[in-house]
């Protein structure tokens, strides 16, 4: 499989590449999602521009209860960070279940998330981690919540000529206990459906609930109604079985939306339980 | 455009069009055919090869990304007629049967152990879930594993 004729670039400054994708180029990052498309043709673009020699966009960052992640550290930067192993483990722990190691090896964080494949690892857990999105352009420059960004299938707040620079997670107290679990497609690695949770618990009560969910439908969310369901004292597994409620699920050749829905709440309970017990 | 990349210690420079992939840079320009071209979707990992010191799929990856940069192929694993340790052990294990899928199993092998020397069974196959075997079930790959873990470089 022959992708079509393209120009290529490879700026080494953020600058640079900005200019060259507000005149049209395709920002390429780890390219695991790209390059396959551009062999499949379902994208073509003209010019390239290949983000991974810009020094500046790669390095993970503790500063004032956040951890700042530049968008072209790699998954397995993320798996393997000692900060983020230590103070954003979900994190770390779902970077470990994308894809395989060949793909954490090239995939990057900001390509992942401005790519928002809905069965995608990363969104489940941004999304409950409350994290921000930060985005650039030749002269614009936001910083938008997860949830905000995440739109719809393949489509985020990004607009034309903007990319994502950097991705900003929480430093967990360490108290919180988090998991993210996964029912994952055998050939791709892919989430059929993923759960990410984080808990707090104090006095034998859960005072914090955040469920972020993939695979299920159209876009990463964050289950509401387990969360307030959770934090009102309702057992786990009554709380997990709401988690699709609301939810148009997908269907595909793998799962119906039935089955999704089924699973979602099968995968909620376990990364509730399994965050719950890490919880101290 | 123009690339430089030194592939298993010699360096070669080349005009290759941007589109060009890795693995055909490696089969057709340089004549290296031990990397395979099994799936073409980034699913199977029979063309994994080694870039600056990590285990990528070559068919996912454009020549031109590689610019500048170190690969290094099944054909460069044994030192003269001395096999790596982990070619070694497939050759012990009975890891191949087709032979298809080895050389991107031995290099995928080959990035667990140097970043994790004694790995338990499920790490192991934890971290080959990217390469496919059609014939072996896997259980004698993971054995090669275990018996290159064994083996200190």
């Amino acid at each position: 499989m022959i992708p079509q004729q393209f120009e290529y670039s490879a700026p080494k400054s953020l600058a640079e590449a900005l200019a060259l994708i507000a005149d049209g180029g395709k920002p390429l990052s780890g390219g695991m999602s790209l390059i396959p498309m551009m062999k499949l043709r379902l994208a073509a673009p003209d010019r390239v521009v290949d983000l991974a020699r810009i020094a500046e966009l790669s390095y993970i960052r503790e500063q004032a209860g956040s951890i700042h992640i530049g968008a072209t550290t790699t998954h397995h930067e993320v798996e393997s960070s000692a900060v983020i192993r230590a103070k954003c483990p979900l994190l770390a722990e779902t970077a470990s279940f994308i894809g395989d190691v060949q793909v954490r090896n090239l995939g990057t964080i900001g390509g992942s998330v401005a790519h928002a494949d809905p069965s995608a690892d990363y969104p489940a857990a941004l999304q409950a981690l409350e994290a921000k999105i930060v985005i650039k352009g030749a002269a614009s420059e936001r910083t938008v919540s997860a949830d905000d960004f995440f739109v719809d299938t393949f489509t985020t707040a990004l607009e034309p000529g903007e990319i994502v620079t950097e991705v900003i997670v929480p430093v967990e107290a360490a108290s919180t206990g988090t998991s993210y679990q996964k029912l994952l497609q055998p050939a791709s690695g892919f989430a059929i459906v993923g759960v990410a949770a984080r808990i707090q618990k104090s006095g034998g009560k859960i005072t914090l609930a955040r469920v972020g969910v993939t695979g299920l439908s159209n876009r990463a969310f964050r289950a509401a109604a387990t969360e307030q369901a959770l934090t009102s004292g309702t057992a786990v597994q009554a709380a997990a079985d709401v988690v699709a409620q609301a939810i148009d699920a997908n269907s595909d050749l793998y799962a119906s939306a039935e089955f999704r829905a089924h699973l979602a709440a099968v995968y909620a309970a376990r990364a509730i339980d399994a965050a719950i017990r890490r919880t101290s | 455009m123009t690339v430089t990349i030194t592939v298993n210690g010699t360096q070669h420079t080349h005009s290759v069009e941007p589109r060009l992939l890795l693995i055909h840079y490696l089969r057709e320009h340089l004549s290296l055919t031990g990397s395979h071209i099994g799936c073409e979707t980034s699913l199977c990992g029979a063309c994994t090869v080694e870039l600056n010191g990590k285990a990528v799929k070559s068919c996912s990856i454009f020549a031109v990304q590689c610019n500048g940069a170190q690969v290094t192929t099944i054909e460069g694993l044994a030192t003269g007629d001395r096999l790596h340790r982990v070619q070694e052990a497939f050759w012990n294990e009975h890891g191949a049967q087709c032979g298809f899928c080895t050389p991107g199993m031995v290099m995928v092998s080959k990035q667990i152990l140097d970043r994790n020397p004694d790995p338990t069974e499920a790490e192991i196959r934890h971290g080959l879930e990217g390469n496919l075997c059609r014939c072996t079930g896997y259980q004698h790959i993971v054995k090669a594993v275990q018996a290159a873990a064994r083996v200190r470089a």
